[in-house]
């Protein structure tokens, strides 16, 4: 294997397959029903400011 | 037991850098190996004195205290660096200050990679690594993983940034920019940064979000790019191991162009990305309001981190490098304009229907300006990659000026308007101590970075012009020393410039002081006065 197979594997398949990759990227934030996913995504920062959620919370107190 | 394993390890540790700095090859080496004799010989007292403590159980809260220290440290650093530039730019304008007693420690040539350094890794790297530890605790709720592991990494990357700072001063470089540390130094590195992506990893794979927030996927192409960028740039063997200089692996082109892949990328992963993940936590937070778009922000991600990673041939235009790999580079830099703009738009237009906030939130005024910068640059940028505009603009002060509109302005401003964010946060207080200081800072801060950026076009273009100038024989009409001469002028309004910068960050370090001393307690209202 020397430079010449790499980059004629890197000009055909790696380059279709990194296009399609990225292309796809496009196609799966768009993708039909991921809006409700995104808002509740989006809403992430302004949930656990203070504390990390709890495990269990009903045996939280038990402990302490 | 874990305790007993530390204190053999401490121990073996400085006995053996002992060792190393007797048998030292190079003074950089030795003063290398003593700084961490006496590192390992403090931590072995230290953990003696506290073996077989209880351990205090921790549970139900964030790990605060390494991004305590990483708030202290990121202000430490960057008024040690902003200093080291300011005295920098007065040497290049009066060479007088390259002070006899101190060549071959203090002159410009061992303090710019000083300043360099300091300013991206100590400043930049510091404010990374603790917003991203405050960030994946939030966004994932739940506690960093690894425990302690998050300490190893605070103080394990600033041992980095002493021994890399000491080194460049007594002359340990592998000539690499911005890739200068030594073999042993970037061994180090690579140990520490290991650590930092699998208490990120630990900490995204405890979450208890479904989703993983945006911000992390930032921050982890920086943190595992990085890794990459750093490996394959720093292959090199020692010529001792007890020596500090080492052989590079790659030679001639090669060697240039990993080091403008790792060079750009460091632009791109570590000033870029790693600062887009604070910008997608601390932007919607500050104004109170979710990012602009979420559909966009996906795909401003991936097409960032599928696009930076070809922009490096461009620094290497008219050299031995082929012209196939420079136009794919300049190519390449072209098309990075889109999600460059694309990730500023959603962060400025986070802002929609809260734009009154600019006037009344210096913060969040802090913010809008560092994306207005980042907008700047990422325009400068591929224009400059182009190569016919490169032709002009190489080697002179424009790339300077371009690299600090940036720097200053995108990387500074929004590390300010987090510290400002962070440390009534981390400290428990109601609010900053002043937000007129805060004005202060903004204000300085946007000059000191106009005259910079307006005095480096004037000379870098000038410069350029100067040295292609031919007159009608075909002679060079210019010699280097005339455009010297004729760049005093704007030297001096850098060095202003930078020196006003300063001024605003040590008004920074006053106000976040003065927030930790006096502010009013976060819990003042529900506990009385003492």
């Amino acid at each position: 294997m020397d430079y010449h197979i790499l980059r004629e594997i890197a000009d055909s398949w790696v380059l279709l397959a990194l296009f399609l990759f990225f292309v796809g990227t496009f196609a799966w934030a768009w993708r039909p029903g991921s809006r409700g996913l995104h808002g509740d995504a989006s809403e992430v920062p302004f949930r656990h400011e203070d504390a990390p959620a709890a495990d269990a919370p009903a045996n939280a107190e038990t402990e302490a | 037991m874990w305790d007993w394993i530390k204190i053999a390890t401490f121990g073996v540790i400085a006995l053996l850098a002992a060792l190393a700095a007797n048998w030292a090859r190079d003074l950089a080496f030795q003063v290398h190996m003593l700084i961490v004799m006496v590192v390992a010989a403090g931590l072995f007292i230290w953990t003696v004195r506290r073996t077989d403590e209880p351990p205090v159980p921790v549970s139900g809260e964030y790990m605060d205290g390494p991004i305590r220290a990483g708030v202290i440290a990121t202000a430490f650093w960057g008024i040690a660096g902003f200093l080291v530039g300011v005295v920098i730019a007065l040497q290049l304008a009066f060479p007088q200050l390259n002070f006899e007693v101190l060549q071959g420690i203090g002159n410009f040539g061992r303090l710019r990679p000083l300043h360099t350094s300091a300013v991206i890794f100590a400043f930049g790297g510091n404010a990374l690594i603790a917003s991203s530890f405050y960030v994946v605790q939030r966004t994932s709720a739940a506690r960093l993983w690894g425990g302690n592991a998050a300490w190893f990494v605070f103080w394990g990357y600033q041992l980095f940034i002493v021994l890399a700072a000491t080194g460049y001063l007594l002359g340990a470089t592998q000539s690499k920019e911005y890739a200068e540390p030594e073999w042993y130094v970037d061994i180090w590195l690579t140990i520490v940064w290991v650590v930092y992506l699998a208490i990120y990893l630990g900490t995204i794979i405890r979450r208890k979000e479904p989703h993983i927030y945006v911000a992390n996927w930032f921050y982890l192409s920086f943190i595992v790019t990085v890794a990459m960028l750093h490996v394959v740039n720093n292959l090199s063997i020692p010529v001792s191991i007890f020596g500090a200089k080492s052989v590079q692996v790659f030679a001639g082109v090669q060697d240039a162009m990993t080091q403008w892949w790792y060079g750009h990328n460091a632009v791109g992963f570590f000033l870029t990305a790693g600062f887009l993940g604070m910008m997608y936590y601390f932007v919607p937070k500050q104004a109170g309001r979710p990012i602009y778009s979420y559909k966009l922000s996906i795909v401003h991600f991936w097409a960032l981190i599928f696009l930076y990673i070809w922009a490096g041939p461009h620094h290497l235009h008219y050299t031995a490098l082929p012209d196939w790999a420079s136009t794919l580079g300049m190519v390449f830099s072209v098309i990075l304009w889109m999600p460059s703009w694309g990730g500023m738009i959603n962060g400025l237009m986070t802002l929609q229907g809260a734009w009154d906030k600019i006037r009344t939130d210096p913060i969040i005024r802090m913010f809008v300006i560092s994306l207005g910068f980042y907008g700047m640059s990422t325009f400068e940028g591929p224009m400059m990659s182009i190569r016919a505009v490169n032709s002009l603009s190489h080697y002179t002060d424009w790339t300077i000026g371009h690299v600090h509109s940036g720097a200053l302005g995108w990387n500074g401003m929004i590390t300010f308007a987090v510290l400002y964010f962070l440390t009534p946060r981390l400290w428990q207080r109601e609010r900053l101590y002043s937000y007129a200081l805060v004005n202060w800072h903004f204000w300085l801060a946007t000059i000191g970075i106009v005259l910079y950026a307006a005095a480096m076009w004037v000379t870098g273009i000038m410069e350029g012009l100067m040295w292609r100038e031919v007159d009608a024989q075909g002679f060079l009409v210019n010699s280097f020393a005339d455009t010297v001469d004729a760049k005093f002028p704007m030297y001096v309004v850098r060095a202003l410039g930078g020196a006003m910068y300063l001024g605003g960050a040590l008004i920074m370090v006053y106000n976040l002081w003065m927030t930790v001393r006096r502010a009013p307690s976060a819990s003042a209202a529900a506990t009385p006065a003492e």
